[in-house]
């Protein structure tokens, strides 16, 4: 019965992907950019800066980084493949021409009409895209849409300025409350942590600032949209949420960008710090253009994502559902420092095609009786490759820890490929750690049963890949994991030859 | 009136012969019951009305409502009315009773036209359709089959006709597997599902089975080929003399 596997494997989005028809956002926004020439040096890094009308400490603190980054080398223990990336091709700067703008009057109508065709509301009586049925009553949700190297429109930001929080572009941050951001841009991702978060800090663009003050739970949603427009531009977002003492915030992040032949690269940063008794819940649907069938183009998606759980009884949970990007090399992750602090990670990556993903998390437990969790479910279908590479570490000072990670790979056909490298570092013998893992495949007797019943195969499978999800989708905020549910289904459109 | 003609059908499996000219025609109203030794061919049978991938069929003719199926897929033969209950039901973990249940009712309401059942109604039929059954309503809410005993799975397979309420069930020994009392609840499901509007096919081990669910007509498969047919008395007479007496 090989047979009947391989053209199970045709069905998982192979003609689809071919002719992009199932990449809904793979248009170009025709709009005149200030886009800084391609190449990388001193000159390029004040230049950024420069646009950014920064003060001359984020000037240095980028230049720091800049040197730092020179004598590093790209890292190589990942579990993808792809030719080197030339640096100096890549333009490191661009965005909309014009003044930014003030109020969310002033953004330029094709912008406003890019968001709405991606269902983003940049207005204010909007709701999340997609949740056709939540009625008029659903949650608001407050967003920054970043396009290319800058944030274009904040919605809600007065009526978050009346709970006390900031929600804001990073650049308006460095400006407005410097105190913050000197004092923990870097202290979570510390500039030379990796070649990525090197080059992240020397060039970064926009990405968004968050503060919720002591005791304060943020009234909405916050989310973020990142879209990359430009060709040949990288586009190396910054982020940085704080929650202070008490605070709770959910945040949303998600992305997408037009469909190009040529490779392109997102290198961002994200920090969160939690102060006592703070919660931190941040969600992730990415969805970068995954490159056609052959490969060809698609983002290079090398994320640094970290959190720090500084204060006793503090909560931070990455939930990610990854379906885009050719190569997805990211590992959210919790440094648990504070007592009693609690880490998660909860994930979905599925790969089709070429698609190349490298994900997982790091838990480091150094307070006492700090708990973490990780579950992750990949899905790997076509010709890809899904690797989870997850580290647990037990410091000496970690009494009492636990971690509990469950880690299921999922294949659909015979020629993708699913790999799992969990490393555990404990010397406590007080520090309980458990790991399961499973391979399944979706098998021909599982979609034979439900053709049986009636059920075409695509559905079979999107129901069979959405069960495998559950755990994960749970997790997410309602109309985040409906949008979610219906991303796995386009993706494995044509699943079912 | 002929629900199901089957005509000198020959099947190969990986290019091996199973079926070697197969004849058969199930009214509707009626049972039939197929018996026969191991590896006689019964599974294929089954699994090649249904369309399962990987069986072929080299010669011969299968016609439900005298509209010939072969060519057609195995869920467009879901929706004219075959239904296959599994000698071995695979499991899907993570995809609840309900939820597949659903999936399915949904498809056979939209391949008629009609407008899929709302939720609320669905699990209320579906709760009484599992209480016939004596399963727990949790059975509803777990993955299907997931973990399920042998027995509960057969009474799972009968679950899910009940709820799709098809034109031919072909049940692949069902009672296989089941405790007395498990025997006794699926012969009255299949009894209760009984009509002069569909027909059942019973492929069966035992004579036991046929005590409650009374055939019009049994049918012994040996080698790929039908050797014999007869009444209920041959069931009988099939579990005193065993087969080698037909093989003369
Ligand atoms: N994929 C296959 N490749 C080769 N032979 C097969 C294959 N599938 C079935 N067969 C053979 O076909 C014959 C008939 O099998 P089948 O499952 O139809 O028998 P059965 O009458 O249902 O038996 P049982 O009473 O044990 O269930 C057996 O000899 C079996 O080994
Ligand atoms: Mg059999």
């Amino acid at each position: 019965m090989s047979e009947r596997t391989t053209e199970l494997a045709d069905l998982v989005g192979e003609e689809h992907a071919a002719t992009g028809r199932d990449y809904a956002a793979g248009f170009v926004t025709e709009i005149e950019a200030d886009t800084l020439p391609p190449g990388l040096d001193e000159s390029i890094v004040r230049a950024i800066s420069a646009k950014k009308e920064e003060p001359s400490w984020m000037t240095e603190w980028r230049l720091d980084a800049f040197r730092r980054w020179l004598s590093m080398p790209p890292p190589r223990w990942a579990h993808v493949q792809f030719p080197d990336i030339d640096f100096q091709a890549i333009s490191y700067f661009s965005a909309p021409k014009g003044d930014a703008p003030k109020s969310l009057d002033e953004v330029d109508p094709e912008l406003l009409r890019t968001y709405e065709k991606l269902g983003i509301p940049l207005h204010e009586r909007a709701r999340l895209a997609g949740v056709d049925t939540a009625g008029e009553d659903a949650p608001q949700v407050a967003v920054d849409a970043v396009f290319d190297s800058v944030s274009v429109a904040t919605t809600f930001k007065e009526r978050l300025a009346e709970a006390g929080v900031v929600f804001c572009a990073m650049s308006e941050a460095v400006r407005e409350h410097p105190d913050l951001v000197r004092r923990y841009l870097g202290s979570v991702v510390p500039k030379p942590d990796n070649f990525y978060s090197a080059l992240n800090s020397a060039v970064f663009s926009d990405g968004s600032f968050v503060y919720v003050p002591k005791g304060t739970r943020c009234p909405m949603e916050l989310s973020t949209y990142f879209r990359i427009n430009a060709e040949n531009t990288g586009q190396f977002e910054r982020t940085l949420i704080i929650a202070d003492e008490g605070a709770y915030v959910s945040y949303l992040e998600g992305c997408t960008a037009p469909m190009r032949d040529d490779n392109q690269l997102h290198a961002a940063v994200v920090e969160l710090v939690a102060l006592e008794d703070a919660e931190i819940k941040y969600s992730t649907v990415q969805n970068w253009y995954p490159g056609d069938e052959q490969g060809n183009g698609g983002i290079y998606n090398f994320v640094t994502k970290r959190g720090a759980c500084l204060g006793d009884r503090s909560k931070i949970s990455w939930t990610q559902v990854e379906t885009g990007s050719a190569i997805t090399w990211k590992y959210p992750s919790v440094v648990l420092r504070g007592a009693d602090s609690v880490g998660e990670f909860y994930s979905v990556a599925l790969t089709r095609n070429r698609q190349q993903a490298d994900t997982g998390t790091k838990m480091t437990h150094i307070g006492p009786r700090t708990k973490s969790t990780i579950v992750s479910k990949g899905i790997s279908a076509g010709n890809s490759q899904n690797s989870y590479r997850g580290r647990v570490r037990m410091n000496p000072g970690a009494r009492g820890a636990r971690n509990y990670t469950q880690c299921d790979s999922l294949l659909i056909g015979d020629a993708c490929g699913a790999h799992t490298f969990p490393y555990i570092e404990s010397k406590l013998p007080s520090a309980v750690i458990e790991h399961e893992a499973t391979t399944s495949k979706v098998s021909d007797e599982q979609l034979f049963l439900c053709q049986q019943r009636g059920i075409d195969p695509e559905k079979a499978v999107a129901m069979i890949v959405n069960g495998f999800c559950r755990d994960v989708f749970r997790t997410l905020p309602m109309e985040f994991a409906v949008e979610a549910a219906k991303l796995l289904e386009v993706s494995l459109e044509g699943a079912v030859g | 009136m002929t629900l199901l003609r089957i005509e000198d059908l020959h099947v190969e499996v990986d290019g091996k012969e199973i079926l070697a000219g197969i004849d058969l025609a199930v009214d509707a109203g009626e049972v039939h019951a197929v018996m026969g030794p191991n590896g006689s061919g019964k599974s294929t049978l089954a699994n090649v009305l249904a369309g399962r991938p990987g069986y072929d069929v080299i010669r011969g003719s299968m016609t439900v409502d005298g509209a010939d199926v072969s060519a057609l897929s195995p869920e467009e033969r879901s929706l004219r009315g075959l239904f296959l209950a599994f000698q071995y039901p695979v499991e899907i973990p993570g995809v609840s009773n309900m939820e597949f249940l659903k999936a399915a009712v949904d498809a056979h309401a939209l391949g008629r036209g009609d407008e899929p059942p709302s939720a609320v109604d669905f699990v209320k039929r579906a709760r009484v359709a599992a209480g016939r059954l004596q399963l727990n309503p949790d059975f509803l809410k777990r993955g299907v089959n997931d973990g399920f005993s042998g027995g509960e799975k057969k009474r799972n397979e009968i679950l899910q006709m009940l709820i799709l309420e098809p034109r031919l069930a072909v049940l692949d020994e069902t009672d296989s597997g089941l405790d007395i009392d498990g025997l006794q609840v699926v012969a009255d499901g299949i009894n209760a599902f009984r009509a002069n509007t569909n027909a059942v096919v019973l492929v069966t081990h035992y004579q036991r089975l046929l005590n409650y669910v009374v055939p019009d007509h049994v049918h012994v498969l040996a080698d790929g080929r039908i050797v014999h047919s007869g009444d209920r008395k041959l069931a009988v007479e099939l579990e005193e003399r065993g087969y080698g007496w037909l093989a003369n």
